[in-house]
């Protein structure tokens, strides 16, 4: 049976770290990096990538609009 | 093609006017001694014939904001109203000023400060030639003293507005506003199918979005914009006085007044001269630009200057420093609403420069 | 540069299944971490481009937090004075009536100074939308009370709490304006989750598409949060708007066409 496979791209710099995007997260899949960006924010990042389905609630949130959703049929 | 002769009171010519100088639109509140203005538009619903907008605001300030938008799309609009609902309209006007508009505002000034009366006066000149709202601008101000004046300055002052993108006042009295002269009307002219290439009117692919603000958070770049308006002011000042003299040639004293104020000096030079006192008149029709220049030259042929204003004496400042204390200069005018008599004036002349 | 990339091999262009639109500029947006403005400026400048709008948006920016929303949307935009965006919006609109015009706008620039352009406007009935952006503060001054400030709601002009007696009740403007006949589409909306997002979304597209019809005036409320003014974190700002604004802002749709 085909399953659906999602893979965001976070675009770290820009983020600033507000987590909404991961409460938005259904599958578990976002987590906030332990790192800092240039801004000194704690970026979101697709921790667990493989639990990914490409349902894009994260990027809906963002209110910076720095998530970039990919989604397929494996 | 011919101009068309009427009979009409100074408001309804303002009206008038602007329907045929292709205005695209009105917005006013009513106010005495200037509802006329919005009262004819009504009347003769342009929107019928050339599409001119005319729209009664729910207040001065919502009517000049209705200006800022409608000039910001690069459209011929304008607002009248009298000296309390100017007040309202400063911040609306500095917004005009800063983000450089082009507009038309006619103030019909009557009585101050405050509700003040709902007769002429002539003390706005400082609202409406220093300032009136915060910062550092300049309106163009043209000071009609006649029916025809208020309807032909109607076209100029677009001409203008568009030529320096900036508010242009026309300020007018209560007498003015409510007397009836004869007068020729231009023809229609048609309302603009071209815009200026800064208004907002839909971002095209073909260029970048427009942006009209008033709003610089970065000091390099806002102390720039404010040399650049500074630096349009100064051609303003170098290219656009307009005045009129009165039997200056041979003059040993000078009246200067503006508007009614001119009329009734007209009159009162007449006066002197046929009692021998060589007077003479000179008219600004731009109180700003001032025409500092042109009373300074005077100043160095008369022997005293009398400023004639419906006003405690504010013009008056402005001939001063054109003066430069080559002369003396001193202020007379009524107050509280009432216009000044040409015997009056005549005897405040001898009293006051001649005698002083 | 940090790069927060997953699975390499579903990141391919066929796959693309969420990029930000280019109606939103490249600038980085000024507000504060999690606040709903930069939901809503997306959101919007989302429909402009699925609808095709760019070249005949006219949009009005307000005094507050969005400002500078003339940086974000790629849109020709009007800065208007503080509260007075929809006598602007009715000026752009009667003289450039096939344009989209849209108004946005915070809770001081609606509510309180702008109240009578805003009353006026929609009791004209003109043919805009108003986007009316609602998080019971004023943020870009610093936090101060506004009129949509809830009773007993602290702020730094109400440190103890509103004080309904001498500061005045919350106002609900979206309720006021719904009983005007002038206004034809008139809702409560939110930006924090995605089926909210989805919400406000079919709003913008029906009073877009409203506005073509001539009807009168489109007015839509976000209830939004400000983590800053309020003094939480953006999910516990959130949290808190769902527990406190919600209950007497309501969400849903106040005044709908009759089909």
């Amino acid at each position: 049976m085909a399953k659906i496979r999602g893979s965001i791209v976070v675009d770290a710099e820009r983020c600033k770290g507000c987590e909404v995007c991961m409460v938005s997260c259904p599958t578990g899949t976002i987590a906030m990096a332990k790192e800092v960006n240039g801004k000194g924010y704690y970026y979101a990042y697709p921790a667990h990538q493989e639990l990914c389905i490409g349902c894009a609630n994260c990027a809906m949130v963002c209110p910076d609009g720095v998530i970039t959703v990919y989604k397929t049929k494996i | 093609m011919e101009k068309e002769l009427r009979l009409m009171k100074g408001n309804e010519a303002v009206a008038e006017a602007a329907i045929r100088a292709g205005a695209d639109g009105y917005f006013g509140y009513p106010i005495t001694p200037q509802s006329e203005i919005l009262e004819y538009l009504m009347e003769a619903n342009p929107a019928t014939t050339t599409g001119m907008v005319v729209l009664q605001a729910e207040s001065e300030v919502a009517a000049i904001n209705m200006v800022y938008g409608g000039a910001a799309c690069g459209k011929k609009v304008m607002t009248s109203s009298s000296s309390p609902g100017i007040s309202l309209k400063q911040e609306g006007i500095s917004y005009i000023a800063g983000a450089e508009l082009p507009c038309l505002i006619v103030n019909v000034v009557r009585g101050g400060p405050g509700l003040g009366t709902i007769q002429p006066a002539q003390s706005d000149y400082f609202q409406s030639v220093k300032g009136g709202g915060h910062g550092d601008y300049h309106m163009i101000v043209l000071a009609p003293a006649s029916v025809q004046e208020m309807a032909d300055f109607v076209d100029l002052s677009f001409e203008l507005a568009f030529k320096y993108r900036n508010p242009v006042m026309m300020l007018s009295d209560g007498a003015i506003g409510q007397m009836m002269e004869k007068v020729y009307l231009s023809p229609q002219k048609e309302r603009m199918k071209v815009f200026p290439e800064w208004a907002t009117t839909g971002k095209p692919a073909t260029r970048a979005r427009n942006i009209i603000t008033s709003l610089d958070l970065d000091s390099d770049g806002m102390e720039q914009h404010n040399r650049d308006l500074q630096a349009k002011y100064q051609v303003i000042r170098e290219k656009e006085v307009r005045l009129e003299e009165f039997q200056t040639g041979d003059a040993e004293y000078l009246l200067v007044a503006y508007g009614t104020s001119a009329r009734v000096c007209q009159k009162a030079v007449q006066l002197l001269r046929a009692e021998g006192i060589k007077a003479g008149l000179l008219r600004p029709i731009t109180l700003f630009p001032f025409p500092s220049k042109r009373i300074n030259e005077l100043a160095s042929q008369v022997k005293g200057i009398l400023s004639v204003e419906m006003s405690a004496g504010q013009m008056v400042e402005d001939v001063q420093l054109a003066v430069n204390g080559k002369v003396p200069v001193k202020h007379f005018g009524r107050l509280g609403g009432i216009v000044t008599t040409p015997e009056e004036v005549v005897d405040n002349l001898k009293s006051e420069i001649i005698k002083g | 540069m940090i790069e927060a990339t997953g699975i390499k091999e579903i990141i391919k262009p066929e796959n693309l299944v969420y990029r930000k639109t280019n109606i939103m500029t490249d600038n980085i947006l000024s507000y504060c971490p999690g606040c709903g403005h930069g939901t809503a400026h997306r959101i919007l400048a989302e429909i402009i481009d699925e609808l095709g709008l760019q070249s005949e948006t006219i949009g009005v920016s307000p005094v507050g937090c969005s400002v500078l929303l003339y940086n974000y949307l790629d849109v020709d935009i009007q800065e208007a004075a503080h509260g007075r965006a929809p006598a602007v919006a009715t000026a752009i609109k009667r003289l450039l009536p096939d344009k989209f015009v849209f108004t946005y706008q915070g809770d001081g620039d609606l509510a309180a100074i702008g109240t009578a352009e805003t009353i006026h406007a929609c009791n004209r009935g003109e043919n805009i939308l108003i986007i009316f952006i609602n998080n019971g503060i004023y943020g870009m001054t610093g936090g101060q009370m506004a009129p949509t400030t809830l009773a007993g709601m602290k702020s730094t002009t109400s440190p103890l709490g509103r004080d309904v007696k001498t500061m005045g009740n919350p106002l609900k403007m979206t309720d006021i304006v719904a009983t005007l006949a002038g206004t034809y589409y008139v809702t409560r909306q939110s930006v924090h989750t995605p089926a909210n997002v989805k919400k406000t979304k079919k709003a913008i597209r029906k009073a877009i598409q409203y506005q073509k019809l001539d009807k009168g005036t489109c007015f839509i409320e976000i209830v939004s949060n400000c983590p800053s003014g309020w003094r939480m974190t953006p999910t516990q700002s959130n949290k808190w708007m769902e527990e406190n604004m919600f209950p007497f802002y309501p969400l849903g749709d106040m005044k709908v066409p009759k089909e």
